[in-house]
């Protein structure tokens, strides 16, 4: 940490990870139902459990990149956030909001539209909130003493994702209409600009974490981000094939979906190979782990796993299915899920000043938390590939076919567990940092130093 | 080698044309294919009533329509090709949670004019060109 303000990116990421933990319990609650235990359903029917799980997921994950902008950008900009009472400001008002919108869930009150569940009152608080955030990093760029690649594609990525927010609060009466434009938030938000912001963190943490050449970084930056537009803009396609739009998208959909896992691939690849190219004089060896676990398993969630069905022909038979939540499962935790993870982890020592680089409850939590993870996914694939077959290409009846795959839902309570056990460990770790303070101002200097 | 000028060059220039292709292609959607495949002229007055109970009681939360939704009860795009009016009115007018094989749904007990709404949704719904989805069964035993 450099400069005093960074400070207020703890609260962000302090609040992020105990989101984090109530996606968890929703999420197991979910588990339980369709293993067919639904003890709650008077209270926590099923579609409220999963509002708020999905909800939760992208208000942390929001969170975590707002925490991180307010870390990165008066670091690369030299210069103090403008207004640090607005940012406290914006946090609390943030989680007001979430608040809300999940007690309302609660009471059926709601927009319905998958990932899109906040009503339509609560969406303008959002936005307003969204640009004050906007506001204080615009600003702040905009005073500071330098503009580099790093802060201008983190910048740039952030801007378009609160852009994009939009065209999913226009109102349609046609189903289609709505669906079409729905994938414009959903889909280019996790296929196109939050790669944006996922690429500037990543290129902010291997500056720090391996000492490689900031040009040689930024550059890479560019192709990355330049792989992602090109094929996930036309990619958004792949969702338009069956819900009542021409077949061109077929073609086009599928074409440019497959060729989307490049982009996560040039991550994946142009992090190790910085690693390697790096002299490794950081002390912050988990955040190392973090930010190359974060770029190999988004390349095996996003891109290979979504490659999977995204052809047209498989995602005739898949579209719909739990293959979806087996996906959705892993490529959010891979990309978004870790890089926030990663920055947190390099974070903490540097706001608190504390020595807890390499300790036993960050590796649990960093082991325990990814290898549960895939067994989730190892789990909601087996049960979607079942229900595939049994479903839709044998005919037999929707509830006969949950019926028989409840046993892989006992599965993936299981592997849930040891996932929110390594949560544990994480938020243990976390608190044990504690708060910040302005003497860990040039401590991350220090211990490179001393290393 | 690449060099730092030429990245940025390739990341703008994609994208500016893959948006001006995609913005082209969606123009052509919504105003060739889905006055074609979606028959906007049957949008009457109960189908949007219906759409608007589909969503503010979240139905999606638990369904699928189109293929997107959740995925703990069954695809509803042909519903009422399926199972025909009075089995899904019955469904949506129960007092006590509709379970066939012990799954619940939430026992909404609509009025007979709610439920007749969202049938007529569903109808407008099954009739939407999907280009095929959802498949038939092949392998039927
Ligand atoms: C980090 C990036 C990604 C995230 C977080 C992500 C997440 C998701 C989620 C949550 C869904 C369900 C959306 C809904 O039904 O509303 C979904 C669907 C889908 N994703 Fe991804 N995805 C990512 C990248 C990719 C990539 C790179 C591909 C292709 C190569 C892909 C292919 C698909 C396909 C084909 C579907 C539709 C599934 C269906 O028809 O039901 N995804 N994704
Ligand atoms: C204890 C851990 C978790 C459990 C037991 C769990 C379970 C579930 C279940 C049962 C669903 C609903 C599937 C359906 O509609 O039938 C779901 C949806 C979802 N969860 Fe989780 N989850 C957990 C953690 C997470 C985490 C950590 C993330 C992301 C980082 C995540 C992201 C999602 C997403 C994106 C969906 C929507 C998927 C789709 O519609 O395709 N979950 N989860
Ligand atoms: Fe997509």
């Amino acid at each position: 940490m450099k400069y005093a303000s960074q400070k207020v990116a703890y609260w962000f990421f302090a609040a992020a990870i105990l989101l984090l933990s109530l996606q968890i319990v929703y999420g197991l609650i979910m588990g339980f139902a369709h293993m067919g235990y639904d003890g709650l359903h008077s209270v926590i029917p099923f579609n409220t459990a999963r509002a708020v799980h999905t909800n939760l997921l992208v208000v942390w994950i929001l969170l975590g990149f707002m925490g991180s902008a307010y870390y990165i950008i008066p670091e690369e900009a030299q210069q103090e956030l403008v207004n640090v009472k607005l940012a406290y400001i914006q946090l609390i008002s943030f989680l007001l909001v979430g608040v809300a919108a999940i007690v309302g869930y609660h009471l059926n009150y709601w927009e319905g539209r998958k990932f899109l569940e906040i009503p339509r009152p609560l969406d303008w608080l959002v936005v307003i909130n969204v640009l004050t955030f906007l506001g204080i990093i615009l600003a702040t760029v905009y005073k500071g003493k330098k503009r580099t690649t790093t802060s201008l594609v983190l910048t740039m990525g952030l801007v378009f994702a609160a852009l994009l927010y939009l065209p999913g609060m226009i109102w349609f009466d046609n189903q289609t209409m709505d669906s079409f434009f729905r994938w414009w938030v959903v889909h280019l938000w996790v296929e196109g600009v939050w790669e944006l912001i996922m690429g500037g963190i990543l290129a902010f943490l291997l500056i720090k974490l391996t000492g490689v050449d900031r040009e040689v970084i930024e550059k890479w930056l560019y192709v990355i981000v330049g792989l992602t537009f090109l094929s996930g803009i036309l990619g958004t396609g792949h969702h338009y094939y069956y819900i009542g739009v021409g077949k061109i998208w077929l073609i086009v959909g599928g074409i440019f979906s497959m060729l989307e896992p490049l982009a996560f691939l040039a991550m994946a690849l142009f992090a190790v190979g910085m690693y390697r190219k790096g002299e490794k004089k950081h002390p912050n060896k988990l955040a190392l782990y973090w930010t190359l676990g974060t770029a190999i398993l988004s390349f095996v969630g996003a891109g290979l796993l979504g490659m999977a069905h995204t052809l047209p022909q498989v995602n005739m038979y898949t579209h719909g299915t739990l293959v979806t939540a087996m996906h959705g499962h892993l490529a959010f935790w891979g990309a978004y899920g870790m890089i926030v993870f990663s920055f947190i982890t390099f974070a903490m020592p540097n706001l608190t000043g504390r020595r807890l680089y390499d300790t036993t409850y960050g590796q649990l939590a960093y082991w325990l938390s990814n290898i549960g993870m895939l067994g989730m996914t190892v789990a909601f694939g087996v049960a979607g590939v079942a229900q595939v077959y049994l479903e839709r290409k044998f005919g037999m009846e929707f509830g006969a076919v949950q019926q028989e795959i409840e046993v892989h839902f006992l599965v993936l309570v299981i592997t849930a567990t040891m996932f929110a056990t390594g949560i544990t460990f994480y938020i243990i770790e976390f608190f044990r940092f504690g708060k910040p303070t302005n003497e860990a101002i040039g401590f991350e200097e220090t211990m490179k130093k001393s290393n | 080698m690449l060099s730092k000028s030429q990245a940025r060059t390739f990341f703008l220039g994609g994208t500016i044309v893959t948006f001006a292709i995609f913005l082209g292609l969606s123009w052509n959607s919504l105003s060739n294919d889905v006055p074609k495949q979606t028959h906007p002229e049957n949008l009457t007055e109960q189908v949007v009533r219906g759409k608007h109970l589909w969503e503010s009681n979240n139905c999606m939360g638990c369904h699928t329509i189109f293929g997107e939704g959740a995925y703990y009860a069954p695809e509803l795009t042909k519903v009422y090709e399926r199972r025909g009016e009075a089995y899904i009115k019955a469904a949506l007018m129960s007092k006590v949670p509709w379970a066939p094989r012990g799954r619940k749904m939430v026992a909404y007990g609509f009025t007979d004019e709610q439920a007749t709404d969202l049938v007529e949704f569903f109808k407008w719904v099954g009739e939407v060109d999907l280009n095929g989805f959802p498949p038939k069964p092949e392998l039927k035993r």
